[in-house]
């Protein structure tokens, strides 16, 4: 193909983004309305997935060494805890330590002050990568010689699986419905525009066009309108996302965990352009192909 | 040269041919009125010579390309060897004059300096010098069939149709198109020019050959240049 040629035609489509500006407009509309509905939507999602995994963290699990063992055996079961494939992190507690915090805790402090530290164990606070797999952990817990029990609190871990899931399927449901619903809408809003363009593409075939040299400018058009769709939702859904999260922490302060836009943005941005320019290039090339048949 | 030989033709869904077994041929450079009434089969000739429609017996030629068989990514190639031109004339209402004859040279894949030569010298040959930057919108409507006659013969096509072409034109209109028709046929082009038309006066004040149909058969071919056919 010469340059010459193809300057041409991606000039064309430029041009007829202009002249066909009220469909333009229609489209690059439609494209933002429907990203920013999804987007926001996944970015609920992706803040509530944040704020149990949040939660999740939290939860943690206590393994009680054997009486028995003098501290510094205690400790070098250390290594052994860390070594399991699900612990995120684990914390030695003495007994001393264990006891001091107890007792401050207390509101009749001095009660206590004559009870030796050796009342309590020596103990491991751990934190686990997954919580679904708490028991299983547990027992392995168990099963390291030195720890003589393991508190694991098992129906909150169950009660956090439940809400994830829930969040998860409802989440899942909601994407995919708008997605359809999105894409029904732009396949439709582009098809109208080539309507409008019947006549035109009727006479390039008459003068003996070729398939491709109609397609093109409707592609380059497609692809610039998908792309500045993409940028504008992009911009719209960050203004957004900022002054709603603005409100929630006013509201709420720390009690909740926000994603801060900036860490999303990139991906946030891949993916409104992404799906700007498969919905444009592809929506226009689908639309004119029942015209392209004559 | 367009040869039909023993040609039928019926639409989809239809049971009545719109071409029945037809037989002509017109010769490279000679001028020809296609004459018959409404639905008789001239717009059905039209679409089987330009390739809308396929023929589903006889043997179909134009310019070398056999219809029957051609296949699809090789119409737009035949196509460029045929110019068109339309009783509602069919610009393209967002381009200029300008461009609705250079986007003709565009499809061809001629050079931007070719298209720069060429263009000004077939709109002044139809008589449009002046009016390139101007919209279909901003011109007559004979200035309009003028457009679409340059951008019909801007590529140098072998045949040239016009179908109904004076349809939208007053009488003087009429023949001052004519006329250009004949000179693009003549001297001037040498190109091959079909007219469907049921003008009587017009056909008649011209000395070429007349080919009259009806019902989708040729009932009379004569060179006597004379639109004897009655319409019914």
């Amino acid at each position: 193909m010469k340059s010459s040629k193809i300057g041409y035609l991606t000039k064309e489509g430029l041009k007829s983004i202009v002249t066909h500006g009220f469909m333009s407009f229609a489209s690059v509309t439609i494209i933002v309305a429907c990203l920013v509905i999804m987007g926001s939507f996944t970015l609920i999602a992706v803040n509530v997935d944040a704020i149990l995994d949040d939660l999740e963290s939290e939860n943690q699990v206590v393994a009680y060494v054997e009486e028995t063992f003098p501290e510094e055996e205690a400790r070098a079961l250390q290594p052994q805890i860390e070594y399991l494939a699900n612990v995120r992190s684990c914390q030695f507690v003495s007994r001393q330590e264990a006891w001091d915090e107890w007792v401050g805790q207390q509101e009749n402090q001095s009660s206590f002050q004559s009870l030796p530290a050796e009342v309590l164990r020596d103990r491991y606070i751990i934190y686990l990568d997954d919580i679904s797999l708490m028991d299983q952990t547990s027992e392995q817990l168990s099963g390291i010689i030195g720890i003589a029990r393991v508190r694991a609190d098992t129906k909150v871990a169950e009660g956090f699986m439940a809400v994830r899931n829930v969040v998860s399927a409802v989440s899942l449901i909601l994407i995919v419905v708008l997605v359809v619903v999105s894409v029904f809408i732009m396949a439709n809003t582009v098809k109208l525009a080539t309507v409008s363009r019947k006549d035109e593409i009727a006479i390039m075939k008459m003068v003996g066009a070729s398939n491709w040299f109609i397609r093109f400018p409707f592609v380059v058009e497609g692809l610039v309108l998908g792309l500045f769709g993409g940028l504008l939702a992009f911009l719209l859904e960050w203004a957004v996302y900022d002054v709603m999260t603005g409100q929630i922490l006013n509201l709420l302060g720390n009690l909740l965990t926000v994603v801060p836009f900036a860490s999303i943005s990139l991906a946030v941005l891949a993916v409104y352009l992404g799906v700007g320019l498969v919905v444009g290039v592809f929506g226009s090339s689908i639309a004119i192909r029942n015209y392209l048949q004559v | 040269m367009v040869l039909f030989e023993n040609v039928s033709m019926t639409y989809p869904g239809g049971d009545v041919p719109a071409i029945d077994d037809m037989s002509f041929a017109i010769e490279d450079g000679e001028f020809v009125f296609l004459v018959g009434p409404s639905g008789s089969g001239k717009t059905s000739i039209i679409k089987l010579i330009t390739g809308e429609v396929t023929a589903n017996s006889g043997t179909l030629n134009v310019n070398g390309f056999d219809l029957r068989h051609i296949r699809r990514r090789k119409l737009p190639l035949m196509r460029r060897t045929v110019g068109v031109i339309f009783q509602d004339f069919r610009l393209i209402d967002d381009m200029t004059v300008y461009d609705n004859v250079a986007f003709a040279m565009h499809i061809v894949g001629a050079t931007n300096r070719d298209i720069r030569r060429r263009v000004p010298y077939v709109l002044d040959l139809v008589g449009l010098s002046g009016r390139e930057k101007r919209y279909p919108r901003e011109v007559s409507g004979g200035e309009q069939q003028r457009v679409a006659v340059a951008r019909a013969i801007v590529n140098s096509p072998q045949l040239l149709i016009a179908d109904e072409p004076t349809g939208n034109l007053d009488p003087a209109r009429s023949l001052e198109l004519m006329l250009l028709m004949d000179r693009i046929n003549g001297n001037e082009m040498g190109t091959t020019v079909l007219v469907v038309t049921h003008e009587k006066e017009l056909v008649n004040s011209f000395s070429k050959r007349v080919i009259a149909i009806e019902d989708g058969r040729v009932i009379s071919d004569g060179m006597d240049g004379y639109y004897s056919y009655e319409i019914k």
